[in-house]
């Protein structure tokens, strides 16, 4: 499998992934608005997902879908950031890892819409003014609770100390990577992250909470190496297309 | 052409067409003669889009043209800029305040806060109860002179 298509697969999958999680909210989230925010967000991240897809099924040549992609392959094919996969805990939780990866693709988008690939970058396009909606609403409850009530303050910071890990994943440059970046076709990952922690300090410290300190990382999600948390929503995302294969409405 | 794309509406705004909308880009015949109807999504999850290009195909077929072929534009991506001013009046008057100013203002540049002002009673006095209303298009609203709730197309 070629970089550029192992590259779309790890942006497709990130959104595919974290909007699946998000949609486990639709009908429990805490009020109404969060359930209409959570799956609003949810619901542009699938968009991005399958225009993603559809270009990496048209550059793969072997006439496979975006739903014969998301649907049909295996743990170890999905390319998605280990952080999307985590489960959501309690909203505090789901907010945090909403925070760290809207910041990333936020600039990820920002830089990709000069991209020397021209799909990609009108694709990237399209997906950053979304972003910024999805982090105004993340940043925004994570100064709420962080700044809110003890309790709050204490699961929020709980959360980022135990999901603070997976960020290291963002910005390990591997070989696809830096095969991209000397293409022109993706921003180099070292430039991308001081920009993403200067706006991950400034909530934080709105917040009032503490940034933790970078740990030991094992998982790649990005080279198909997962947490056990993975096959678990494929196993629920995509039963019905595995059980009935080709059914239609 | 254009006056049967009129007629098509946006099946979550009826009283918008999606020409209103400003998702059509181009209608022209191409060299392989046949008629191509250019439509960009709003937003890129919008559960719209595939009901929209149906209505078209549909709309296009009764009209004659059941060879016509539609793309899909992707870029320059749709803002809420593209809604026409015949557009925002039928917001209005259907009671969902249209996008307040232009995307590309100065004063959105700095990050000032927007006035929508209430589509029923014209008040300036609204708060913002979410930034996500019932459609990915729209903010959820409330006037507090009128009490009325109400929703506004979001400036994207």
């Amino acid at each position: 499998m070629n970089a550029r298509l192992r590259y779309v697969l790890r942006l497709a999958d990130t959104s595919l992934v974290l909007g699946q999680r998000l949609g486990e909210w639709v009908g429990h989230a805490p009020a109404l608005e969060e359930d209409l925010g959570l799956a609003n967000i949810a619901l542009d991240l699938l968009g991005q997902a399958r225009m993603l897809l559809t270009y990496a099924g048209e550059m793969e040549g072997r006439g496979r879908s975006e739903d014969d992609l998301a649907m049909g392959r295996d743990q170890s094919d999905f390319l998605n950031f280990a952080l999307v996969e985590q489960p959501n805990g309690d909203f505090g939780r789901t907010i945090v890892r909403q925070l760290l990866i809207d910041a990333f693709q936020l600039e990820l988008y920002e830089a990709l819409q000069r991209s020397s690939d021209a799909r990609l970058g009108e694709i990237a396009a399209k997906a950053l003014k979304e972003t910024r909606y999805h982090f105004r609403y993340s940043a925004g409850w994570v100064v709420r609770l962080g700044d809110g009530t003890e309790e709050s303050h204490r699961r929020v910071q709980s959360a980022l100390d135990e999901l603070w890990r997976f960020t290291r994943e963002l910005f390990a440059e591997d070989d696809i990577d830096r095969e991209m970046v000397a293409a022109g076709v993706a921003p180099s990952l070292a430039e991308l992250q001081p920009r993403w922690s200067a706006r991950i300090d400034e909530v934080l410290q709105e917040a009032t909470l503490a940034r933790p300190a970078d740990a030991p990382y094992s998982w790649f999600g990005k080279r198909g190496e997962h947490t056990e948390h993975l096959g678990y929503l494929l196993a629920e995302m995509q039963f019905l297309h595995r059980a009935y294969p080709g059914a239609t409405w | 052409m254009w006056r049967v794309l009129e007629e098509v509406q946006d099946p979550e705004i009826p009283v918008l067409s999606i020409v209103d909308l400003g998702i059509v880009r181009h209608v022209e015949w191409r060299d392989d003669g046949r008629l191509h109807v250019g439509i960009t999504p709003t937003y890129s999850g919008c559960p719209a889009t595939e009901v929209i290009r149906s209505l078209i195909e549909h709309a296009l077929s009764r009209a004659g043209f059941a060879d016509a072929v539609l793309d899909n534009v992707l870029s320059p991506p749709w803002t809420s800029d593209w809604l026409t001013e015949e557009g925002k009046q039928k917001l209005r008057a259907f009671g969902i305040a249209p996008p307040a100013e232009s995307v590309s203002s100065v004063r959105r540049l700095f990050g000032a806060p927007t006035v929508v002002p209430c589509p029923k009673c014209g008040s300036r006095a609204t708060e913002r109860v979410s930034e996500f209303g019932s459609t990915p298009c729209k903010a959820h609203y409330r006037c507090t002179v009128c009490l009325e709730p109400f929703d506004y197309f979001k400036c994207i």
